[in-house]
C-alpha cells in the first residue's frame, strides 16, 4: 500500500511536469512563430483570450474536478475580476504609466475581489449539494451580471465615485467613467500580453498542483469521494470546501482581468450563463480533475469556431457537431482501448474521475 | 494513463489544427482572390466588414452585407478602374468575436473596412482599425464611442444621442402625444443612449413622461408589467428605443391586453416587417425615425429596392441602404483620390481621411451628406409610419 502510494505520487509529479512542459513548449513555439511573423493575425489575436479561458477552465476544474461540486456561475467570478481589476488599473493609471504594473495590480485586485465574493457566496452555497448547488451558482452568476449592468463607477482627481441604477457620479471634467452600467467597461488600458497570459497559466498550475498535492488537497478530495467518511475522521468539510471554492474564484478573477484588459470595451452580458457553460464544457471535455486536458480543451475549443469560418453560416452547427463527436469519441471504449494499445505497458487508469 | 494519452492525441490534433489554420488562411486568400476577381479584370480593392450574420441581431448584419453586395456588384459591372471585392465575417453581435472576425479579415488582406454593423462590436473593432491604420466607414454602428478619438473611423448613420433628441423634437413638433411612456432595455448601450437624450430633450420641449420602465437581457419576453404601467398612467404615446425583436413582442402583447396607444420607434425598429413569424398587421401605425424609406419616389431608391427584392426576396431596410451608401461613398472617394488597388491600407487610409472630410456625398439615406473630422456624418432623419405593411413618409 505504502509503496503504491509512493509510486502514484511520483507519477503525479511526472504528470505535473508534463503539464508545465506542454505550456512552456507551446509558449516557445508560438513566440518563435510571432518572431518570424509566420502566425496569422487571427491566431495572434486569439492568444490572450485562450490564456484567459485556459485559466478559467483550470480554476473551474478545481471546483468541479477536485472538489466535486458542479458550479454553473463561474463566469460570474470572471466578471467580478474583470470589472474590479480594470477599475483598479484605470484608477492607478492616472499616476502610473507602466503597463505591466497596471496589469499585475489589476489582476491582483481582481483576484482579491473575486476571492472575497467567492468566500461570501461559498458560506451559504456550499451547504447545498449537487443539483441545488448548481442552481444557486447559476443564480449567483445572473445576480453579478445584474449588478454590473446597473453599476456606475468613475474615477477623477478626488477618487472613486460609485452610483447604482443611474449615473450620478458627477465626475470632474478630467474624470473617466470606468463602468457605465449597461455600457459596461470602456476605456480599458490594453495591457494584456501573451507572455502575461502564459505566466498567469503557470501561476495557476503551480497554485492548483500545490493545493491538490498538499494535506488540504487530500482532505478536499476526501470530501469529494465520501463526505460522511471524511467527516468521521475529523475533516472540517465546510473549511476545505470553502478553501477550494475561494481559490478557484480568485484564479477566475485574475483571468477575468487578463481577458478584459485585452479589449478596450466589455459588457457585463459577456459573462452570462453561456460563458459559464462554455467553461464547463472545456472542463468536461478535458476530463474532470485533468489539468492538461482542461488546457488543451480550452485552447482547442477557442480556436475551433475561428478555424471553422469557411463554413460561414453553418459555422456554429459544425462546431456543435464536432463537439458531439469529440465527446462521443472520448467516451468510446473501443477508442479508449485503441489509444491504450498505442502505449505498451499502460497501466490501469488511476486518476479519479 | 489513457486519459493522458488522449490529451496528447488531442494536443496533436490541436497543433495540426493550428498549422492547418495558418496554412488555410493563406490558401483561402489566394483561391478566393481568384474566384471573386474573375469578374473584375486584375486587382480589386478589398473591402471587409464584420456584422451579426447569425444570432438575435442577424437581420442587421445580413441586411448590411446584402446591401453592400449589391453596390459592389453594380460598381464591378461598370467595369471601371475601381473594382471591389467584398467579404463579411460573422461577429454574433459580440465584441470578442468581432475582434476575431476583424483579424480574419486582416489576414485576408483587407484594405478598406466597413467596420462593424452593431455598436458594441464596432467600439472594439474601431480601436483595431485605428491601431492598424485601416480606414473604416461603418454603416450603422451609431454609438459615440465608435468614433471617439479615432481619426480614421467614420459613420454613415447618425449617432445614438442625436436619435433620441431628434425623436423628442419630432414628437413635440408634430404634437404626436402629450403623455409619453418609455420602455427601454437598460443593459443595452444603444437603448440607453437614446433613452437618456430623449428624456433630456423631452424635458426641454415640455413633453410629459408618465411612465419609464425597463427590461434586460433574459427577461425580455413578458412586457405585461411595463405595458400595464403605461396604460394605467394614461400614456397616449409609447416610445420604444430598442431593436425590433422585443418591440415585436411588445406590440403583440399590447394588442392582447387591448392597449392601443401610438407607437414610436427608432432605427432599430427597422426590420420588424421582415421578421419571420411576425404578424405585420400588428405594426400598423407604428412610427419610426429612419434615414431611409423604401417607398421613396426617387429613381435611385427604386432601383435599389427592386434589385434587393429580386435578389433576396424582401424589402431592404435602413441597414442595407446604409451599407450600400458606404460602398458608393468609397467609390466616390477612391475615384476622387485616384487611388489604385495596389496601394497599401495605410496609404489608402490617409487618402480616405482627406477625401471624407472634404467631399459631399449623395446616397439613398440622404443628400448632401458631409463628414467632420471626428467621423460623424451630418444628415437628417426622416419620420416614417407603417401603413399596409410598408413604410410611408410622415410629413
Amino acid at each position: 500500500m505504502k509503496q503504491s502510494l509512493k509510486w502514484n505520487r511520483s507519477k503525479t509529479t511526472r504528470n505535473n511536469f508534463i503539464t508545465y512542459g506542454v505550456v512552456i513548449l507551446a509558449y516557445i513555439i508560438l513566440q518563435i512563430m510571432i518572431g518570424t511573423d509566420s502566425i496569422t493575425s487571427t491566431m495572434e489575436g486569439l492568444l490572450v483570450p485562450i490564456c484567459a479561458y485556459v485559466v478559467m477552465a483550470l480554476s473551474l476544474n478545481l471546483t468541479v474536478g477536485v472538489l466535486g461540486e458542479l458550479s454553473l456561475g463561474h463566469a460570474g467570478f470572471m466578471s467580478v475580476g474583470a470589472f474590479t481589476g480594470v477599475t483598479a488599473a484605470v484608477a492607478l493609471g492616472r499616476n502610473v504609466t507602466s503597463g505591466p504594473v497596471l496589469l499585475i495590480v489589476g489582476m491582483i485586485v481582481g483576484a482579491c475581489f473575486a476571492a472575497l465574493v467567492g468566500f461570501l457566496i461559498g458560506i451559504p452555497v456550499l451547504r447545498l449539494k449537487g443539483d441545488y448547488l448548481a442552481i444557486v451558482t447559476l443564480a449567483f452568476g445572473e445576480i453579478i451580471k445584474g449588478i454590473f449592468n446597473n453599476l456606475y463607477v468613475g474615477v477623477d482627481g478626488s477618487g472613486l465615485h460609485i452610483s447604482i441604477l443611474s449615473d450620478t457620479t458627477n465626475l470632474a471634467a478630467d474624470g473617466d467613467l470606468v463602468i457605465g452600467g449597461p455600457m459596461g467597461l470602456s476605456g480599458i488600458p490594453r495591457e494584456s500580453t501573451f507572455t502575461a497570459g502564459v505566466i498567469l497559466i503557470l501561476v495557476t498550475l503551480i497554485v492548483i498542483f500545490h493545493l491538490v498535492n498538499s494535506r488540504a488537497g487530500r482532505a478536499i478530495m476526501a470530501v469529494r469521494d465520501n463526505r460522511i467518511a471524511a467527516e468521521s475522521i475529523g475533516i472540517n468539510v465546510t473549511k476545505y470546501k470553502l478553501m477550494a471554492f475561494t481559490v478557484s474564484a480568485a484564479l477566475a478573477g485574475a483571468a477575468g482581468t487578463l481577458f478584459a484588459m485585452n479589449y478596450t470595451t466589455l459588457v457585463a452580458n459577456k459573462f452570462d450563463f453561456n460563458t459559464s457553460i462554455l467553461i464547463l464544457v472545456f472542463v468536461v471535455l478535458g476530463g474532470l480533475g485533468n489539468m492538461l486536458g482542461s488546457i488543451i480543451a480550452a485552447a482547442a475549443l477557442t480556436i475551433l469556431p475561428e478555424a471553422l469560418r469557411q463554413f460561414s453560416d453553418y459555422r456554429m452547427l459544425v462546431y456543435a457537431i464536432v463537439l458531439i463527436l469529440v465527446m462521443l469519441a472520448t467516451n468510446n471504449d473501443t477508442f479508449k482501448a485503441f489509444l491504450g494499445r498505442l502505449k505498451p505497458g499502460a497501466k490501469k487508469k488511476k486518476e479519479a474521475v | 494513463m489513457k486519459k493522458k494519452l488522449l490529451s496528447m492525441a488531442l494536443a496533436a490534433v490541436m497543433v495540426l489544427g493550428l498549422c492547418a489554420c495558418g496554412g488555410e488562411t493563406t490558401d483561402e486568400t489566394s483561391t478566393e482572390g481568384t474566384e471573386t476577381t474573375s469578374s473584375a479584370q486584375g486587382a480589386a480593392f478589398k473591402i471587409g466588414g464584420t456584422g451579426p450574420l447569425t444570432g438575435t441581431a442577424a437581420i442587421y448584419g445580413i441586411a448590411a452585407k446584402n446591401g453592400a453586395q449589391i453596390a459592389v456588384d453594380e460598381i464591378n459591372a461598370l467595369g471601371g478602374d475601381i473594382q471591389f471585392e467584398l467579404r463579411y465575417e460573422d461577429d454574433v453581435h459580440d465584441a470578442e468575436k468581432a475582434v476575431n472576425a476583424y483579424n480574419t479579415l486582416k489576414d485576408w488582406g483587407m484594405q478598406l473596412s466597413l467596420g462593424s454593423v452593431t455598436s458594441k462590436p464596432a467600439e472594439a473593432t474601431s480601436v483595431e482599425n485605428n491601431a492598424d491604420r485601416i480606414f473604416a466607414l461603418t454603416p450603422s454602428a451609431s454609438s459615440q464611442a465608435t468614433i471617439d478619438g479615432k481619426d480614421n473611423v467614420f459613420q454613415m448613420c447618425f449617432m445614438d444621442p442625436n436619435q433620441g433628441a431628434a425623436s423628442a423634437q419630432y414628437i413635440a413638433e408634430q404634437s404626436l402625444g402629450t403623455k409619453i411612456a418609455i420602455i427601454w432595455k437598460n443593459d443595452d448601450v444603444y437603448s440607453k443612449g437614446i433613452h437618456d437624450t430623449f428624456v433630456d430633450e423631452a424635458g426641454t420641449r415640455g413633453l410629459e413622461i408618465v411612465s419609464d420602465t425597463t427590461f434586460a437581457d433574459g427577461n425580455d419576453t413578458d412586457f405585461s408589467v411595463q405595458l400595464a404601467d403605461a396604460q394605467s398612467k394614461g400614456a397616449d404615446l409609447v416610445f420604444l428605443p430598442m431593436y425590433y425583436q422585443p418591440a415585436s413582442l411588445i406590440l403583440s402583447q399590447a394588442k392582447g391586453m387591448g392597449y392601443a396607444p401610438k407607437w414610436f420607434g427608432v432605427d432599430g425598429m427597422d426590420g420588424i416587417l421582415t421578421m419571420e413569424g411576425f404578424d405585420a398587421t400588428l405594426a400598423e401605425g407604428v412610427m419610426l425615425l429612419t434615414p431611409f424609406n423604401a417607398d421613396a419616389e426617387d429613381e435611385k431608391t427604386q432601383a435599389f429596392v427592386a434589385k434587393y427584392e429580386e435578389q433576396f426576396g424582401e424589402t431592404p431596410n435602413q441597414f442595407a441602404a446604409d451599407a450600400y451608401d458606404c460602398v458608393y461613398a468609397y467609390y466616390q472617394a477612391l475615384t476622387n483620390a485616384q487611388a489604385t488597388p495596389d496601394m497599401d491600407a495605410a496609404t489608402l487610409c490617409d487618402l480616405m481621411i482627406q477625401q471624407f472630410t472634404s467631399m459631399t456625398f449623395d446616397g439613398l439615406t440622404g443628400t448632401g451628406m458631409t463628414w467632420d473630422a471626428t467621423g460623424a456624418v451630418s444628415k437628417s432623419p426622416k419620420g416614417m409610419v407603417i401603413q399596409n405593411g410598408a413604410y410611408v413618409g410622415l410629413d
